[in-house]
């Protein structure tokens, strides 16, 4: 690698910071009054050294900051303290007893989470754990299948409307014969999780031949075909005004006050997270989910193996479908309340940031991504509207820094201990 | 019955004619050359025996049954496996995860297991770094992974892309003895598209030359190499 000299550095850095006060002169330096129908500009001078001051600043600790980048990635295999913070606790964890503890411990502060804290972060962490089933879920799609999909929210909508819809049509008619409603909850489940999966394959079938930016487009427009059509029917989905007092689950006919129905739901979904934990690895480990994996690294070569890339394509979506549907059934018992606003094109790119911020196939990747973007904003309100802003940065950050994500696909390797034992 | 005849085979993409009305029959047992210059035609005709690109008009069969509208995973299952050109290796994909792609279709892990063993055996190199990714291979070991890769599909046929493409003339030396291994040992009949015409008509029975998509010569291998025109054209002499 080159290496850069300081004062070429200070030297860019001084022209960005002119080129950052041309550029922000209108709108940091001059200020327009209107007092009296008459437009006064006010030249505030003062502001132009702090621009100035700033960019250069700031571009001088990125010039940094990429010169480390780039070091660190040279003698990666060096190993400083963080390598070996590492190296240590993958150690420890490689022991079977520290990992089974501290697996033991994570569950059992989960499980004594919604009785330690109130609802408030009971409802928070339940939002978390939908967002992990959706980032898994998508996961399957973008990780294992390399398919780009824009429209993920649209599925998890889908999941959402199957209850809402089922409650806003058959709800009375259970009332009437004395069921308690929560039964369709239960019954929603695995239906939002089959209808989801239909329209999961429908989307495939257009988009069979397509790959990269055509993908995204299409399925893109497939989100916001969805949320146009919830929005507009409203004679049969409620249009802007969704559906509302939707029953939470039922629970042996309990009447549960809000607080225990929080609680309930928590360990629902926290179930609902351990099964698709555990569904997703099988498949990654399968030879369907290899097939995947062979399709997103070179299509031709698997066809040229007998892959059928069209089943493959299917099988994807559908795949990833399933489980936005079951997400969006325990998201309307949670809110009781679903509008189409809730299945927006942010809401896909915020399950896409998770997948590649986490680290794009990686199971954990996926799961730290959501919590780290589900639970931050929550803590964070005081900086609620920069949110936007600072997710840019940090999907930046994450790309130039670490573009295999936060916590990185592990590959499996057992085909050589397999061989030792043998010898 | 030849095991592979085409037809008067037609493929086009869109308005570009890549093969015009060829004709071409490989029997069970030999190795069969098509030579021919870049954007003859060859990968195409490749292509179009898997059924991935599809052919306009004239028919392809296989043991005299007709696979021109067979969809490529049934092709692979009737036996035909192809070694792309530019190998095409899955480099995300360990070798060994490589070698169970082209395994796909089959059931049988007795047979897989046992072909997974007779191609390290072949490729001592690749038994090496079974657990390596497919990327981080060099050209010559790749080539090896995409032929070692095609026969996990336990091929009658074995269709294999310009295999000597980016490669030193001592690799190439081996890749091609061994090319010539597998037909004597295994008795799989060898399709070669090849512009290293010379090293091809060495091991080849037979030989096509292909221009502009149409075959120009069919002859044996030994007549091709003493041909005047072929050795000026392609063997450069
Ligand atoms: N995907 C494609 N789309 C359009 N034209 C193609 C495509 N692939 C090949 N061709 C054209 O078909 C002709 C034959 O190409 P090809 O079969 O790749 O030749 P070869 O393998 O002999 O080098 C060339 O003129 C090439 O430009
Ligand atoms: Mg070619």
């Amino acid at each position: 690698m080159k290496s850069r000299s300081l004062l070429a550095d200070i030297g860019k850095s001084f022209l960005i910071a002119i080129w950052f006060m041309v550029l922000l002169f209108p709108l940091m330096v001059m200020k327009v009054n209107v007092s009296k129908g008459v437009a006064q500009v006010q030249f505030r001078w003062n502001m132009l050294p702090l621009v100035g001051i700033a960019a250069f600043v700031l571009s001088l600790l990125w010039r940094f900051a990429l010169e480390w980048n780039e070091k660190r990635g040279n003698d990666s295999r060096a190993g400083g303290p963080l390598a070996k913070l590492k190296a240590l606790t993958s150690q420890y964890l490689g022991i079977a007893v520290v990992r089974k503890g501290a697996l033991f411990i994570l569950l059992a502060f989960a499980l004594a989470y919604p009785f330690l804290f109130g609802m408030y972060h009971t409802n928070v962490m339940i939002t978390a754990f939908i967002y992990i089933i959706l980032a898994l879920g998508l996961n399957i799609v973008v990780g294992l299948g390399g398919l780009l999909n824009l429209g993920y929210a649209a599925f998890f909508g889908v999941g959402a409307y199957t209850y809402g819809l089922l409650w806003k049509y058959v709800g009375h008619s259970f009332i009437a014969a004395g069921i308690d409603p929560g039964w369709l909850f239960w019954i929603s489940l695995p239906l939002a999780g089959i209808i989801a999966t239909l329209f999961g394959i429908l989307l495939s079938l257009p988009v069979l031949r397509l790959r990269g930016d055509y993908l995204a487009i299409i399925t893109l427009a497939f989100g916001e075909i969805f949320r146009m059509v919830m929005q507009n029917s409203g004679d049969i989905t409620g249009g802007a005004t969704g559906i509302s007092l939707i029953p939470r689950p039922w629970l042996f006919n309990i009447k549960l006050t809000p607080q225990k129905a929080a609680t309930y739901i928590y360990f629902i979904a926290i179930v609902l997270v351990l099964i698709t934990i555990f569904v997703v690895r099988r498949i990654e480990d399968s030879k369907v989910g290899r097939a995947l994996e062979a399709m997103r690294e070179d299509e031709i070569a698997c066809q040229a193996m007998g892959i059928n890339l069209v089943r493959n394509k299917l099988i994807t979506f559908a795949l990833g479908a399933f489980w936005a549907g079951i997400a969006g059934v325990v998201m309307a018992a949670q809110t009781t309340y679903i509008n189409p606003d809730s299945f927006t094109l942010w809401e896909s790119i915020i399950i896409l940031m998770a997948v590649v911020i986490g680290g794009t196939g990686s199971i954990p990747g996926a799961i730290g991504g959501a919590i780290l973007l589900k639970l931050l904003p929550e803590y964070f309100r005081a900086l609620a509207q920069y949110r936007m802003l600072i997710y840019g940065i940090a999907m930046i950050l994450v790309i130039i820094f670490k573009p295999d994500g936060l916590i990185p696909r592990k590959r499996k390797q057992y085909t050589f201990k397999e061989k030792e034992l043998a010898k | 019955m030849a095991l592979l005849e085409l037809k008067n085979v037609s493929t086009f993409y869109g308005n570009i004619h890549a093969l015009k009305s060829i004709s071409i029959s490989v029997e069970e047992g030999e190795i069969v050359t098509l030579i021919g210059a870049n954007g003859a035609g060859k990968t195409t005709t490749l292509m179009s025996i898997c059924g991935i690109t599809p052919v306009r008009s004239g028919e392809i069969l296989l043991k005299g049954q007709n696979i021109t509208k067979v969809s490529p995973n049934k092709i692979v299952q009737m036996g035909v496996s192809q070694v792309p050109e530019g190998r095409r290796i899955f480099p995300q994909l360990t070798v060994s995860e490589n070698l169970d792609m082209g395994a796909f279709l089959r059931r049988d892990k007795e047979g897989i297991k046992r072909d997974m063993e007779e191609v390290f055996s072949i490729f001592p190199r690749l038994a090496e770094r079974r657990n390596q990714l497919g990327g981080t291979l060099s050209g010559g070991e790749q080539q090896m992974l995409a032929i070692s890769r095609a026969l996990m599909a336990n091929p009658h046929l074995l269709l294999l892309d310009e295999p000597s493409l980016g490669l030193a003339p001592l690799i190439v030396q081996s890749i091609f003895e061994i090319i010539q291994r597998i037909n004597k040992e295994r008795k799989t009949t060898i399709l070669l598209v090849e512009q290293n015409a010379n090293m091809a008509l060495k091991i080849a029975s037979k030989g096509y030359v292909l221009q502009n998509g149409v075959i120009k010569m069919a002859d044996t291998a030994a007549h091709l190499l003493e041909n005047e025109e072929v050795r000026k054209a392609y063997l450069g002499l």
